[in-house]
C-alpha cells in the first residue's frame, strides 16, 4: 500500500517541480483524463482487494479510459454537446462506487 | 498485496502519472484562478467602451447636425447681407425724394432747347451728390440703382437699368436726409445750377421711404471670378 503513495508523492513533486502547464482551453481535457485515471486507479485498488487484480486491465484501463474522456469530450466540444460533463460525470460516480466498494472490503477485513 | 515485482512497478508508474497530472491540474487550476480576474475586468471594460464608443458615435452625430443648422443659419444671414450689399432687397427708412422734371420756360429763340430739357448727366449730378453725401440706397423712377446701372438717354427717355422712364424723374435715397437735401440745395450746387435753366427740383425731406430691389438679372459673360492668393 505504501508504494502507490509513494509514485502518486513522486508524480505530485515531478509535476509541481516541471514547468509543465497545460494551456487554458486544454485544462477541461486533462480534468476529465485526471478523472479516468482517478477511475481506473480507484478500480485496481478494488480489484486489488478483491484479490482479482490484473495488470495488463489496470495498465490499458488507466490509458484507454483516460484517451477515450478526453476524445469523447473533444468530440462533444466540436458537436456543441456538452459531453464533457457526462464524462465527469461517470467517472464520478465510478470513483464514488468503487470507493464505497473498497470501503466495505476494508471494513469485512 | 500485488502479486508480482512488476505489477507493483506498473502501479507506481502509474500512481506516478496521476500524480503528475494532478500537480499540472493544480498548477493550471490555480493559473485559471489567477487569470479568471482580469477576465472579468476585460469583459468589464470591453464592455464600457463599446458603450462609449457607442455614445460618441452618438455625441459626434449630434454635433455634425447642429453644425448643419447653424450653418445653414450662417449661410442665410450671410446671403441676406449680400443680397443687401448687391442691392437685390427692398429698403426702407428715412431720406430725400428729389423731384425733377423737364423746364417750364419756353425756350427763348436762337437757344439750343436741349439745355431746358433733363439729361442723364443732370441725373447723374444728382445721384453722385446724393452718394457723396452718404445715401445708402438709391432709386430712380422705381428703378434700384446698383452697381451695374447705367443712367443714359434714350430719346426723351432716361434709361436706368435697362428700363426707360419719362420726366418727371423721382429720385429716391435712403441716408441722412438733412445732409443729403443740404447737399443738393447749397450754393452753387447742383439744384441751383438746374434751376438755372428753369428745370423744376423739388427735394423733400421724408421719414419712410421704400426703396425696391433690384430684380433684373446679373450676367457675367466676360468677368470670371480670379483664384484668391494667385497671380497671374
Amino acid at each position: 500500500m505504501i508504494f502507490p503513495l509513494l509514485g502518486l508523492l513522486a508524480g505530485l513533486a515531478l509535476g509541481w517541480i516541471l514547468p509543465v502547464n497545460v494551456p487554458v482551453e486544454y485544462s477541461k481535457y486533462m480534468s476529465v483524463a485526471l478523472m479516468a485515471g482517478l477511475d481506473s486507479v480507484f478500480g485496481g485498488m478494488r480489484s486489488a482487494f478483491e484479490k482479482k487484480y490484473d495488470n495488463t486491465v489496470f495498465i490499458t484501463g488507466f490509458f484507454t479510459n483516460s484517451l477515450l474522456a478526453v476524445g469523447i469530450s473533444y468530440i462533444g466540444e466540436k458537436l456543441s454537446i456538452d459531453l464533457y460533463f457526462v464524462a465527469v460525470l461517470a467517472f464520478g460516480l465510478r470513483i464514488f462506487q468503487n470507493l464505497a466498494l473498497c470501503r466495505r472490503y476494508l471494513l469485512k477485513k | 498485496m500485488f502479486a508480482s515485482k512488476r505489477s507493483k512497478l506498473v502501479v507506481i508508474l502509474i500512481s506516478c502519472i496521476l500524480g503528475f497530472m494532478i500537480a499540472t491540474q493544480l498548477k493550471s487550476v490555480a493559473n485559471i484562478k489567477a487569470a479568471a480576474l482580469p477576465y472579468q475586468r476585460v469583459e468589464d471594460l470591453t464592455e464600457q467602451l463599446k458603450r462609449m464608443e457607442k455614445e460618441r458615435t452618438d455625441i459626434l452625430l449630434e454635433l455634425e447636425k447642429l453644425r448643419m443648422k447653424t450653418s445653414d443659419e450662417v449661410y442665410a444671414k450671410e446671403l441676406r447681407r449680400l443680397n443687401m450689399y448687391a442691392g437685390m432687397l427692398p429698403m426702407r427708412g428715412p431720406g430725400v425724394s428729389v423731384t425733377i422734371d423737364d423746364s417750364k420756360v419756353q425756350s427763348k429763340p436762337g437757344d439750343n432747347p436741349n439745355l431746358y430739357l433733363i439729361h442723364d448727366d443732370d441725373l447723374l449730378k444728382v445721384i453722385n451728390e446724393l452718394k457723396a453725401a452718404g445715401a445708402e440706397a438709391l432709386s430712380i423712377n422705381g428703378q434700384r440703382i446698383i452697381a451695374t446701372s447705367e443712367i443714359r438717354c434714350a430719346g426723351p427717355t432716361v434709361s436706368v437699368n435697362n428700363v426707360r422712364s419719362a420726366p418727371p424723374y423721382v429720385i429716391k435715397a435712403i441716408g441722412d436726409p438733412q445732409t443729403m437735401d443740404a447737399s443738393l440745395k447749397m450754393r452753387g450746387g447742383v439744384a441751383e445750377t438746374l434751376k438755372f435753366w428753369g428745370i423744376q427740383v423739388q427735394a423733400a425731406i421724408e421719414k419712410d421711404i421704400v426703396i425696391p430691389g433690384y430684380n433684373g438679372a446679373f450676367t457675367f459673360d466676360y468677368a470670371k471670378p480670379a483664384e484668391e492668393g494667385k497671380e497671374k
